[in-house]
């Protein structure tokens, strides 16, 4: 029997479309339940003011400064290693065992589970250096947590910059250095740009890292020996121990938000950079 | 007349394979010359010796000696960077960098810290202007150069290197991608530039070789067959395979 290809091409298509809607819908779903049962709670007091009673009362203020100095600090030194250390790769050294080496140890980096991470700081930065619950292990955990990703996903954006543009750089009397800073990483940009927003994201999400090194202290962060609490882990402590429901879910819309709020500058950033010549 | 490049038993080869079999070539100040030969003959190689833009190939052994005003550049002591302002090249594609048209151009001198907004609009500018593409982009320099037609990108890169203020101009057939109309502006710009500069035009038009250059070398498997006014080449060449060629027997 021969099945009509036209009939192939509707089925396949409408297989595909509700496939497709699944997914959306599903995410609709999570952000709809966050959504209905957090906004009742959620009002500009409760972002600035500071909890009280465990969290059972009053906001989550010293929890959204937490979340942002120790995301904030994560990117920062993270990505000029991670951007680092993909230019090396691809532009300053030739593929040989020893780049083959680094690449293993990157790739499986990324696919250690963030407890393990947790773990390690807590051993070395808590422990052996001495740093105590502090925002700086965290942010140093939180750093080597996310190095992997913004060392792939800028080596591959590195990567696809087309090598005519390198050699015309070079024939106009550029240097290496010139050419990298000049035409490759501008060219790169929005590749890893979008390596940094997946980090960005994995970094505001974390809990069992951050609370093995950063601790959960919820006073206000004042200082990098400081310990504190991130939005993510507030979430999970409130939920967890059953402190309270409601200001589980307003702090789940505050950070569901702001991944969207940033996810949104970040493509406006890139859509400004990107449209300006091509 | 002044000889600007001058090549002594210059040989290279990739791997095991030998691409240029010892080049004696002058090349002489203030004319074009025309390199011509069928694919694989080496002429492209020869011209990425002169800048050492072949240092970005893999697996090169180069022996021999290139001077250029009488300094040896595959020399230790050469500075490739400052060679390259010297000697300035135009590709076969059009490449522009992603960027406006403005600072294409200026995408050389401001790495000489040539950054005098003045001065840098002059020498666009001229640069524009020498290449003949001034009056069809003069009102949108700020606009990207990848919405240029092909041909007006190729001109934009002739243009790019001039504002390199080279002495040496070598084009890797320039031509190869383009309508007869962009062509003509090429070879027209072409024409006036030599006055200022040293030009070597790699070409498989044979006819457009006649057209506009001085001097014409024929190449063939790595070896230098033919060279001498173009004049002479084209009409009473002394070699069997120079004429072969020039009548389109292969290549």
């Amino acid at each position: 029997m021969r099945i009509n290809p036209r009939l192939v091409d509707k089925i396949v298509k409408i297989g595909l479309n509700s496939q497709a809607f699944f997914t959306v819908g599903i995410l609709v779903a999570i952000v709809a339940i966050i959504f209905f049962k957090g906004s009742p709670y959620l009002n500009m007091e409760f972002i600035f003011s500071s909890p009280e009673d465990m969290g059972r009362h009053g906001g989550i203020f010293s929890t959204i400064v937490g979340t942002i100095f120790l995301v904030l600090l994560s990117i920062f030194v993270a990505t000029p290693l991670g951007v680092g250390t993909a230019i090396f790769l691809t532009e300053y050294t030739k593929e040989s065992w020893f780049t083959k080496t680094i690449r293993f140890g990157v790739e499986s980096l990324a696919g250690i589970p963030s407890i393990l991470y947790g773990l390690f700081g807590f051993i070395f930065f808590v422990i052996k250096l001495g740093m105590g619950w502090s925002l700086m292990a965290g942010v140093l955990t939180i750093t080597i947590m996310i190095l992997p990703t913004i060392i792939r996903t800028s080596e591959e954006a590195i990567k696809s910059v087309p090598r005519n543009l390198r050699i015309v750089s070079y024939s106009l009397s550029a240097t290496k250095w010139e050419t990298v800073t000049k035409v490759v990483l501008p060219s790169a940009g929005p590749g890893i740009l979008t390596g940094i927003m997946l980090s960005v994201g994995r970094a505001v999400g974390e809990t069992a890292a951050v609370i093995f090194t950063m601790g959960s202290s919820l006073r206000l962060p004042t200082s990098l020996m400081d310990s504190g609490r991130t939005m993510a882990v507030h979430f999970y402590i409130l939920a967890r121990e059953g402190i309270s429901m409601e200001k589980a879910y307003a702090t789940a819309l505050v950070l569901v938000l702001s991944i969207l709020f940033i996810n949104i500058i970040a493509y406006y950033i890139m859509n400004k950079v990107t449209s300006k010549y091509s | 007349m002044d000889i600007k490049i001058r090549t002594e038993n210059l040989r290279l080869s990739f791997g095991k394979e030998e691409i240029l079999k010892g080049i004696n070539i002058d090349v002489f100040k203030n004319r074009i010359t025309g390199f011509m030969g069928p694919a694989g003959s080496g002429k492209s190689t020869l011209i990425s010796i002169l800048n050492r833009m072949i240092d970005f190939e893999e697996n090169v052994g180069i022996s021999g000696k290139v001077f250029i005003d009488g300094e040896n550049i595959l020399g230790g002591e050469i500075d490739e960077v400052q060679l390259r302002r010297r000697v300035g090249t135009v590709f076969a594609v059009p490449i522009p960098l992603p960027r406006s048209i403005f600072d294409n151009i200026a995408y050389g001198p401001k790495l000489k810290n040539r950054n005098n907004k003045r001065e840098l609009t002059n020498l666009v500018t001229e640069s524009l202007k020498k290449a003949f593409l001034w009056d069809e982009v003069k009102d949108r320099l700020s606009s990207s150069a990848l919405k240029l037609s092909g041909g007006q990108q190729q001109r934009l890169c002739l243009a790019r290197t001039l504002a390199l203020e080279p002495e040496i101009i070598l084009l890797d057939e320039p031509c190869s991608g383009l309508d007869p109309i962009s062509t003509a502006k090429i070879e027209e710009a072409l024409n006036e530039l030599k006055k200022d500069y040293t030009i070597i035009l790699v070409s498989n038009n044979t006819k457009q070789i006649a057209r506009i250059t001085d001097y014409a070398a024929f190449f063939y498997m790595g070896t230098l067959i033919e060279y001498g006014p173009t004049e002479k080449v084209f009409t009473n060449p002394s070699e069997r395979k120079t004429e072969d060629y020039i009548q389109g027997k292969f290549g």
